[in-house]
């Protein structure tokens, strides 16, 4: 297990040192000369001249590459060019754990939420338990977050006045309480996108399961039908759930950019957008390398996770 | 038998609801089981005897039903039970030691607490004791270090294994009655054996009673006390296993046992066969169901249902006939072909085949492997093997699973490429690389696969998938007309209707669609076919037409075999050359007769003595190989048998490799011991079969 944790992290740190090298090489090729771009239009050529030596710009490509490697895997991810010249590291962060806040509410409402569903959609396979369940789930992947968002705000926020959730969300404090109610619509949004997959998924791994020999095996033990489910089937049944999970992880780190605008939540996503509008070169490549980061570990978590319960994988 | 009944199926009659209509999947079927008894449960694909043995523990599909009739366990009904009651029954009283052992244990728990998690459901006991019996259960099953084999998981242990955790499983809380369903058809004969033994001692410790379902009559016949067969859905007979075996009164008991292959039988004889195949659900007939199929059918036969009749004390019938069977004035005669194939015989010292030095290993290291230090494991599959195939004449390959035979018949196709070696094929070097191969020699090098229901595409009709092959082989541009009429011809050749050429693989049985198999194979006149254990996956009755079809085709068309299979007696009946293998190796070769009678290589001792043999009367040979095949990655030193060799004389066993010894006529041993040695060992232990053990 101790070997086969060590590749996948030597994997890992090659994944990243091959994105790195892609997402330097892009912005590379993106058009306009940064120094231009800092400073405008009528810069003269003196001022652009000192700016690239300031950022390095002047140098070859490669070494351009290295400085900005080694800087970010020390902690300096460079300066943000707009405003006030302030320093990217700490803008990432702050976004980031936003977005992690709202990645784990979702995960916490939408996995077991889906697994439940597809559980009880397989026990009714092909009842009208099951097409209600699938139903619904397929309509609620098939609309956009825009329009799930507005009709949860409609719907929850002003319409449920009682419950007082606010339409736009601000970054929760400390207590639990807090975070349910700064997070509830925007994570509820987001859960509604991953709903129809998870539930599909274990839906299809649960009858899957039902079919193979083990499971008369267990119930012809004697076992009562709950342990069963939940010991011998479920088990499983959510191997390739897992998989899928980790790559949701990714995506609500970094993709979340419309729910974010929708409820105005300060997030990694958001931030995205903006850097992107302003071509605001390092602190783009710092939010794509911490979304490429995290998406492979949350990867890499997978992995493990999956080979912890698959003992053909551990012990191969 | 004077022990009380433990389990009674009284005029059970079981409906599937298919579509929107309930169709009889049993009709009116009784069955007593009492305690010690082994009751035996025989009957081919279809006949409903997996949904009885399970029905006796009241588990049925959800689109089962019960009809009418009823079912006791100790007298008690089990019909007005819920599912509740049902749990405190199920693993307590009745336990089901399954067929395929690995499907049936949960990948992801250890086997010490599968069987653990019985006791602590039933026994009331903390999960420690649970443990402590779980790893006294193993060490009942004779399973060694049964405290290390508690703590692993079911994909790491050999199949022989995995069939003893589940009987730990099924006995842990002394059941009364333990319902066996074909529990040793995927295991290798050398562990069916210890198997078999390990039953009987268990089921007798046990005082329960047992019901063993299989298709394999050699091993009913060993096993068995009382025997019902079962046909379409109904009892056709019921006895004791000697009246069965000795004295069949039912024609399809007679025609089942006829089409058995014998152990040595000569080339050119063709088994007795039933014709037809098995009524399918929707479509049973409304007279006896086995009429359509039977010789001694009279009109009364196809009109009216016969009643099961009791003959004798304890002996049931269901045929009109049964009076005039049992007086002599009828014969059932299921010989409705000539008993002679009338052919070319094998040609002497002219090979279609030839291989020499033939080695394949398998296992790679990728670069990853390197990177982090993974030491690579390499499996020598084929090693050195020299192999003749005279034209016109089958090769029988024979061998547990692991010994190389599979692999080597793929090197020699090409669908594998031999590391090294030599292979000619007619007089010819051919490539050992398919791609290198020119079309004549793929259309002369044609291979039949064990499961026919994986080797046909099932959205093509049989006609397509003739055609494809025809096309493809054929050297000369074939019209229309021309590949319609080839098809055809392949189709009755294999004796199919030629409007077979219409239907999908859907609509044919297994049978049917392992002749379009070999129909297949001999679209374009193969000069070798190699056929891969191609009647395991089907039943006796079947296996018979099949075998048939083979050895005419070998007379008709000229072609020559090379026949693998672990069924001994099959690859008797068609081949007349054979070559013994362990561990990739060649270990004994010679014809037929010779591999089966003295002298013999210790290991094809064991693969005979350990052949479960379809007579009662005729006790099983006692020599047992102990333990499993060892891993092909780390090879035992000296003679790679002497782990589990019987005759063991020492050291040197250990440390050399054996001679190649000559027996005399081609036949050879690979052995330490010399061969007059040899013959004298075996001729005392065969005067004295219990002798060996």
């Amino acid at each position: 297990m101790a070997r086969f944790i060590i590749r996948r992290v030597a994997l890992l740190a090659l994944t990243m040192l091959i994105t790195s090298a892609i997402v330097f090489a892009l912005t590379q090729l993106v058009p306009g000369d940064v120094a231009r771009l800092i400073l405008g239009r009528d810069a003269s050529p003196e001022a652009l001249n000192t700016l690239r030596e300031e950022f390095g710009l002047n140098d070859p490509a490669p070494q351009q590459y290295v400085n900005w490697l080694g800087g970010f895997l020390t902690g300096d991810w460079g300066r943000s060019f707009t405003g006030a010249n302030q320093p990217v590291r700490p803008l990432v962060t702050e976004r980031l754990g936003n977005s992690m806040r709202l990645a784990l509410m979702t995960l916490l409402i939408s996995v077991p939420l889906s697994v439940f569903l597809g559980v009880i959609a397989a026990l009714y396979e092909n009842t009208w338990i099951d097409s209600i369940i699938s139903l619904f789930t397929l309509a609620v992947v098939g609309l956009p977050e825009f329009v799930t968002g507005l009709v949860l705000i409609n719907g929850l926020a002003l319409g449920v006045k009682a419950l007082g959730l606010p339409a736009t969300s601000g970054v929760p404090e400390n207590t639990i309480g807090d975070w349910i109610h700064e997070l509830i619509l925007p994570s509820l949004t987001a859960t509604f996108v991953l709903l129809g997959y998870v539930t599909r998924l274990t839906r299809a791994g649960v009858i899957d399961e039902l079919k193979k020999p083990y499971v008369r095996t267990a119930t012809l033990k004697g076992l009562p039908q709950r342990t069963v489910i939940f010991k011998h089937v479920l088990r499983n049944a959510l191997l390739p759930t897992i998989t899928v999970i980790a790559i949701s992880f990714g995506w609500l780190i970094g993709g979340l950019v419309v729910i974010e605008n929708v409820y105005n939540y300060p997030g990694l996503g958001a931030l995205l957008v903006d850097a992107v509008k302003q071509k605001n070169l390092f602190l783009l490549q710092a939010i794509v390398m911490v979304t490429i980061f995290f998406f492979a570990v949350a990867n890499l978590l997978a992995d493990i996770v999956y080979a912890l319960l698959n003992p053909r994988i551990r012990l191969e | 038998m004077t022990n009380p009944p433990v389990i009674e199926a009284q005029h059970l009659t079981i409906e599937y609801l298919l579509g929107k209509q309930w169709v009889t999947v049993l009709r009116d079927v009784s069955l007593q089981i009492n305690a010690l008894e082994i009751h035996g449960l025989v009957g081919e694909s279809g006949s409903g005897k997996s949904t009885l043995a399970l029905a006796l523990m009241r588990y049925m599909a959800k689109n089962a039903r019960i009809r009418s009739g009823d079912i006791l366990l100790n007298g008690q009904s089990l019909l007005g039970k819920n599912s509740d009651d049902m749990r405190h029954i199920w693993g307590r009283d009745i336990s089901l030691v399954p067929q395929d052992p690995l499907a049936a244990l949960n990948p992801s728990y250890t086997v010490g607490d599968q069987i653990a998690e019985i006791s602590v459901l039933h026994d009331n006991i903390s999960s420690k004791q649970a443990w402590r019996k779980a790893v006294e259960m193993l060490e009942k099953v004779r399973i060694a270090d049964p405290e290390a084999v508690a703590k692993k998981y079911p994909h790491q242990l050999s199949g022989g294994m995995q069939q003893r955790v589940t009987i730990a499983m099924a006995l842990s809380t002394r059941p009364r009655l333990l319902v066996l369903d074909e529990p040793t058809t995927a295991l290798d004969v050398t562990t069916e054996a210890t198997i078999l033994d390990l039953f009987r001692e268990l089921i007798r410790d046990n005082q329960a009673a047992a019901l063993y379902v299989s298709h394999n009559l050699g091993v009913i016949a060993q096993m068995c006390d009382r025997v019902t067969v079962l046909y379409g859905g109904e009892v056709m007979a019921s006895a004791d296993v000697g009246d069965i075996f000795a004295n069949p009164i039912h024609p399809y008991t007679i025609g089942l046992l006829a089409s058995i292959p014998k152990a040595i039988e000569g080339v050119e004889t063709r088994l007795p066969t039933m014709e037809g195949i098995s009524p399918s659900l929707t479509q049973r007939p409304t007279g006896c169901v086995f009429a359509p199929r039977c010789p001694v059918a009279l009109e009364l036969c196809h009109q009216q249902k016969p009643a099961l009749e009791t003959i004798a004390d304890g002996r049931m019938v269901k045929c009109h006939r049964w009076r005039e069977i049992v007086s002599g004035e009828l014969t059932v005669d299921n010989q409705t072909q000539e008993a002679i194939i009338e052919g070319l015989p094998p040609v002497e010292n002219q090979y279609v085949l030839k291989t020499e030095h033939l080695n394949k290993q398998y296992g790679t290291q990728s670069f990853l492997d390197r990177v982090t230090m993974r030491k690579a494991r390499f499996v020598q599959a084929v090693d050195d093997v020299a192999v003749q195939v005279r034209a016109r004449a089958t090769l029988g390959l024979v061998g547990e699973s692991g010994s190389g035979k599979t692999s080597l018949a793929r090197c020699i196709v090409g669908l594998e490429t031999a590391d090294s070696g030599e292979i000619e094929l007619i007089d010819v070097p051919i490539s050992r690389q398919l791609a290198q191969r020119p079309q004549t020699v793929k259309r002369d090098l044609q291979m039949v696969f064990q499961n026919p229901n994986d080797t046909l595409n099932p959205y093509q009709t049989i006609g397509r998938a003739l055609e494809r092959t025809i096309r493809l082989l054929n050297t000369e541009a074939l019209n229309r007309e021309q590949v319609q009429a080839r098809i055809a011809e392949l189709l009755t050749m294999v004796r199919l209707p030629a409007d077979y050429a219409n239907r999908y693989p859907s609509e044919l049985s297994g049978g049917e669609k392992q002749r379009v198999a070999i129909a297949r194979a001999f679209a374009a006149n193969p000069a070798l076919v190699v056929a891969d254990e191609p009647t395991s996956a089907l039943d006796v009755s079947v296996q018979a037409v099949v075998l048939n079809l083979l050895k005419d085709l070998r007379a008709k068309e000229g072609a020559s075999y090379i026949f693998i299979s672990h069924d001994l007696r099959a690859v008797s009946y068609l081949a007349d050359w054979l070559i013994v293998m362990y561990l990739g190796q060649i270990v004994e070769e010679g014809t037929t007769s010779h591999v089966y009678s003295i002298p013999s290589h210790p290991y094809t001792e064991a693969l005979v003595s350990s052949i479960p043999i379809p007579d009662p009367s005729v006790k099983q040979g006692a020599i047992r190989l102990q333990g499993e095949i060892p891993s092909a990655t780390n090879l035992p030193t000296g003679c790679r048998f002497h782990t589990r060799c019987p005759r063991k004389i020492g050291a040197i066993c250990e440390q050399q490799e054996p001679p190649w010894r000559d027996a005399g006529d081609g036949h050879h041993i690979r052995c330490h011991i010399p061969i007059d040695e040899l013959i004298q060992l075996q001729s005392q232990s065969a005067a004295t079969p219990e002798g060996t053990r």
